[in-house]
């Protein structure tokens, strides 16, 4: 019982550490009041605010026009390269999964570092250099996605509906592409919500002209911290909490709490 | 579809990862070997030793092992007790505890730079309660409370994973042959987590060791990790051979130190995912 | 007869408001090879959990060797377990897991080498100190788990399906390897089945359970040729079992044929189960026959042929060396010590699993 308690206790210590400091700009975000502390009444102007403030909306388009177009632009990559790294032998797929490691294992900044050096070399440094920066670290997500439903998915299915008649594709289509779909979509999800909070590679590979919202928040906030902030954050909080409420307990869900 | 003929669809995955990852990685090794005008030289990686560089360098380590340490000992019970809750709600309970790692990087750090500031939550609680207030923004203390705060789901998850996958009946067949609860815990529970714990502590120490944007924004330009050394080579001094020299430096850290976690027993082959 | 070692007294226990065990009683014998036999969700596993440990009775009381361990931890009862899906220690090698309950009994270096080395070849495992769990197959890594209990000198070895997952010739073999290990530890053996064939072959008792209620407790002779009721007949080999009228002692009307048995006590005119097994059904030419019928179906078994004779309207399931074509007009004869009369069941429990007879 005591020991129960304690349990309790302790969860609900750790909640709080976690949450109180995004609970607490959530009700600022709603606070008629500049104050961190007093509570002015009930307003949504801060929201109003932000919405006006063309440079932050902007940066919104942008962040979700990166973060859908990178997510499935490495969906496509990473199925193909599924289906690919599937089919290799043992020892070629140790060395793609290696490779694929890498961007997971190194340091966001050096990530960023790299490719910035390659873009300038080659580019000017704007949407594209992002969205293509945003693929690279977006494309391991999908396939270790995807890897293991085509692992779990049984060969002799397909090759029973080759053996029935079916062509390639066809039993592609109607047997393999249903037991990897779940695999598919968490993969989608996942680069979309790597791609929504990152900061570090952005930062390097964007250029002067464009912000998503990371990049918009780190100059504010080196600036100083306005309200209108607090309403970001509400939104981008509601944003993740949606995505990954769907992508634990939607129709992909797998059994393992997804990272 | 031949065996063959498959494997060429990863071909275009090949050569993204041949032209976005490892060229880059090869232009910063290019970089760090070369001076402004292109002739070799070691310099810009020895420079690592100058006493500003060492001292950041030593700093960035020491946070991101306290961290490190931090973010273990408080997520290993909160796993265990996560593990043990048998209702119909753990699913979502877990859910609960992971779920502030996908919340925007920037918009966590926000979060915590408010709490911690002067006239901010925690020092008008204290100060209602009579207490002193505290003046820890613009220190280590509060970077390294930011980071506590950024990447403790990423150590609970793997070892929470890792203690699911325990079966039941291996703790049962423990306890049958007179294994008392602490026995369990260190014979069975630890080795059995072991990978999990490891994966915890690459996922933050990692990122710990190498961020900048915390210490940017929560230290005040008081508090100078190796991080922020490069990220000021590069976008403020243009120096990029010097951030190259002192990036590849991190490199080496991060793999050994990686390296020195997986060959501490990764037995479960669990990688870092 | 040797004492008693575990006495299971008033056993009750449900899970979820569900009634797996109701006031269940059930005594083993040192040195009795024991096994719980029936189908899934009987309460055999439960039955098995509570003696290991593992659950707590609801209600009733655990006896072993005279005293009340209901409520005692599984780490602290005389008893070792052999798990079902083997539950090996992945990250140890095949010595440290044997090794395991001895370490925690503080035993010397030398006694667990020694200890180690006899249980390697007791299981016919000899050399494996060293190698990896996932390098046995799961033959072996069954025998690694026999191993890892017995070394802690147990009084009883449970053994939940222990063979479960084992392909048929494995499972044959290592029947005879537990009985041989049965008789040279001379401990006694508590085993859970849903295999009727393993049950009768390695058990000295057998206890037939159903839906949380013992329904016969034996010798394999006795569950086989004498089932007290339908459910057990059924269970244990194919029978034919007719719905049959004791009109008095030592005379039963089946399918509107009288046929003289052995039987008595049952009462006038009482409607009673009977049990016919299938190789104790003669076919004989129809004038001599009892019954009078057609062969529906035949099928070659290798040791016997396999018939279904249609007689008075019931399709008999008849196993015999002669073989009579489909369509050939046959008569059944069936001796009188070959029938087997039961009362009809009396709970809604056991009726429910004859429906289907």
């Amino acid at each position: 019982m005591i020991r129960k308690s304690a349990e309790r206790v302790y969860l609900f210590l750790i909640f709080l550490f976690l949450y109180l400091p995004i609970g607490v700009l959530i009700v600022l975000s709603f606070n008629n009041s500049k104050s961190k502390v007093v509570w002015g009444g009930f307003t949504l102007n801060w929201y109003k605010k932000l919405f006006s403030n063309s440079a932050v909306m902007e940066a919104f388009y942008t962040t979700i026009f990166i973060s859908l177009a990178s997510a499935a632009i490495a969906t496509l990559l990473g199925v193909l390269a599924a289906l690919g790294i599937d089919a290799m032998k043992k020892h070629g797929q140790a060395v793609m999964l290696g490779a694929t490691n890498i961007p997971l294992l190194n340091a966001d900044i050096v990530t960023g570092i790299s490719m910035m050096l390659l873009f300038v070399r080659f580019t000017r440094l704007g949407m594209n250099t992002v969205l293509i920066a945003h693929i690279t670290f977006n494309i391991p997500y999908v396939i270790l996605n995807v890897l293991p439903k085509l692992k779990q998915s049984s060969h002799t299915a397909y090759e029973a509906a080759l053996d029935l008649g079916a062509t390639p594709l066809y039993a592609f289509r109607k047997i393999v592409w249903p037991q990897i779909l779940p695999g598919v979509l968490s993969g989608f999800l996942m680069a979309m919500t790597m791609s929504l909070d990152d900061f570090s590679v952005t930062y390097f590979t964007k250029g002067a002209g464009i912000n998503t919202l990371s990049t918009i928040i780190y100059t504010e906030m080196r600036k100083g911290i306005r309200p209108e902030m607090y309403a970001l954050s509400t939104i981008l909080f509601l944003i993740a909490f949606i995505l990954l409420l769907f992508m634990n307990f939607g129709p992909t869900a797998r059994k393992e709490i997804q990272l | 579809m031949s065996k063959l003929k498959r494997q060429l669809l990863a071909g275009p995955y090949i050569l993204w990862m041949a032209g976005f990852i490892l060229l880059p990685i090869a232009m910063v090794l290019y970089y760090a070997f070369t001076t402004t005008s292109g002739s070799f030289t070691f310099l810009n990686v020895t420079s690592i030793t100058f006493s500003v560089h060492l001292k950041a360098l030593a700093l960035s380590l020491k946070l991101a092992l306290l961290c490190t340490i931090i973010c273990l000992v408080l997520s290993y019970p909160l796993a265990m007790i996560l593990n043990h809750m048998k209702t119909k709600s753990q699913g979502f309970i877990v859910f609960i505890f992971i779920l502030p790692m996908w919340m925007n990087f920037m918009l966590r750090i926000l979060a915590w730079r408010m709490l911690l500031s002067n006239n901010g939550i925690i020092n008008s609680l204290l100060g209602t309660l009579g207490l002193p207030a505290i003046d820890i923004l613009n220190t280590p203390t509060a970077v390294v409370f930011c980071m506590v705060y950024d990447f403790l789901p990423f150590m609970i998850l793997p070892i929470y994973n890792a203690m699911t996958r325990i079966q039941t009946d291996i703790i049962e067949a423990a306890k049958d042959l007179g294994a008392g609860n602490i026995t369990i815990f260190f014979k069975i529970t630890v080795p059995l987590t072991m990978s999990g714990v490891i994966s915890g502590i690459i996922m933050v120490f990692v990122p710990a060791l190498t961020s900048f944007a915390i210490s940017d924004l929560l230290g005040g330009g008081k508090v100078l990790l190796i991080g922020n050394v490069i990220e000021q080579a590069f976008m403020q001094e243009y120096n990029w051979n010097l951030g190259s020299g002192l990036s590849f430096v991190l490199m080496i850290f991060v793999i050994a130190s990686m390296a020195l976690m997986n060959s501490r027993g990764d037995d479960q082959g669990a990688g870092v995912l | 007869m040797s004492k008693r070692l575990i006495d299971l007294q008033h056993i009750t226990k449900s899970f979820d408001g569900q009634t797996i065990l109701d006031d269940l009683n059930l005594y083993i014998r040192e040195n009795e090879f024991l096994t719980l036999l029936g189908p899934s969700g009987c309460g055999k596993t439960t039955t098995l959990r509570i003696i290991g440990g593992f659950e707590t009775p609801d209600q009733g009381n655990v006896i072993f060797d005279g005293r009340d361990i209901t409520n005692l931890a599984p780490n602290q009862r005389q008893l070792n377990t052999v798990f079902q899906k083997y539950a090996l220690f992945p990250h140890m090698s095949i010595a440290q897991n044997i090794a395991f309950g001895l370490k925690i009994r503080k035993k010397s270096k030398s006694y667990i080498e020694d200890k180690i080395k006899y249980a390697l070849k007791l299981v016919n495992l000899e050399g494996f100190e060293n190698r990896s769990i996932d390098s046995l197959s799961g033959g072996q890594q069954q025998r690694i788990a026999i191993a890892r209990a017995i070394v802690n000198e147990p009084k009883v070895l449970l053994l939940d399906e222990p063979l479960g997952a084992l392909d048929l010739k494995l499972r044959q073999d290592m029947q005879y390897e537990l009985i041989r290990l049965k008789n040279e530890l001379g401990i006694t053996f508590i085993y859970v089945t849903h295999d009727q064939e393993e049950a009768l072959t390695m058990s000295d008792t057998i206890v037939v359970m159903n839906q949380g209620y013992i329904q016969q407790i034996g010798t394999p002779q006795d569950i086989y040729n004498e089932p007290v009721n339908a459910f057990v007949a059924d269970f244990i080999g194919e029978s034919n079992i007719i719905n049959g009228f004791m009109l008095k002692d030592r005379l039963v009307q089946i399918l509107d044929v009288k046929f003289p048995c052995v039987d008595e006590g049952f009462g006038c005119n009482t409607p009673v189960d009977v049990v016919i097994r299938p190789e104790d059904v003669e076919l004989v030419s129809p004038e001599q026959g009892m019954l009078k019928g057609h062969v529906v179906s035949l099928i070659f078994k290798g040791v016997h042929w396999e018939m279904e004779v249609l007689a008075n309207g019931y399709e008999w399931l008849v196993q015999t060396t002669q073989m009579h074509p489909v369509g050939a007009h046959v008569g059944i004869r069936v001796d009188p010590f070959n029938i087997q009369i039961m009362n009809k069941p009396e709970s809604n429990d056991e009726r429910a699993v004859v429906s289907d007879v």
